[in-house]
């Protein structure tokens, strides 16, 4: 990884799984934020599931929009007030975690933050879920906290991990 | 009641926290919304392909053949 990306903080879900991974107090100094994530939830019922991102905290001015697919078939969404995209659910493969990242560049600036995702879910099956999703959160702030969380209101479950990297453009 | 992990990016340090009830409602309240608007797209897909299937069931009673209709697909 280039000398540019620097290891913020890294957290990793115990027993019993967590409602949600927070970032706190991230600190102003960078450019951009990059969080990877190796995560899956406790939704009942499917292979897959979906994950909220969220910025200091709020649950408004957001959007975004989704493409993904399954093996089978390709869809597209637009979510008018919230930033979500798939992880593995509780019926695919034992003991996988989906995969992904999520670029925030900009952070610091007064101008609407944007969020590019790209994460896959893993599954020993035919019916496996990649996405790539353009998320926007309309506010002028600063991000200083990041927040990932099930949209299913079920925890992440134990062994879920995310890292957050600090981004220098030179 | 759940909890949540909060890291500290300037200490490093992660501290393990109970939702608040206000948490735990907004939590709720996300996913009913969620599960509110995956009904409303699910739905908005069936009756599209509901229609689709109809209007090709209409070509076929007005003679078009299988392959006529799919070219207009």
């Amino acid at each position: 990884m280039a000398n540019t990306y620097e290891a913020i903080a890294t957290v990793t879900v115990g027993s019993g799984g967590a409602a949600n991974i927070e970032f706190t107090s991230i600190p102003q100094t960078y450019t951009d934020l990059l969080v990877k994530a190796s995560v899956r939830d406790a939704r009942t019922g499917d292979i897959f599931s979906n994950l909220l991102i969220r910025f200091n905290g709020s649950s408004s001015n957001l959007s975004a929009r989704r493409l993904f697919g399954n093996g089978t078939s390709a869809a597209s969404s637009a979510p008018s007030s919230s930033i979500v995209t798939v992880l593995n659910g509780p019926l695919s493969t034992s003991n996988t975690f989906s995969s992904g990242e999520f670029y925030i560049p900009n952070y610091t600036s007064a101008n609407n933050k944007s969020v590019s995702t790209d994460i896959v879910t893993e599954n020993n099956a035919t019916e496996s879920y990649q996405e790539l999703n353009a998320g926007l959160w309309s506010d002028s702030s600063a991000i200083t906290s990041i927040t990932l969380l099930s949209n299913y209101s079920v925890n992440l479950v134990q062994y879920s991990t995310a890292t957050l990297y600090g981004i220098k453009n030179s | 009641m759940p909890t949540k992990l909060i890291v500290d990016c300037s200490t490093g340090v992660t501290t393990e926290v109970e939702l608040t009830a206000e948490e735990v409602a907004q939590r709720e309240a996300d996913a009913a919304a969620f599960a509110e608007i995956k009904a409303a797209e699910e739905a908005a897909a069936q009756a599209k392909a509901d229609a689709k299937a109809s209007a090709q069931a209409k070509l076929a009673a007005l003679g078009l053949t299988a392959d006529e209709i799919s070219a207009l697909n």
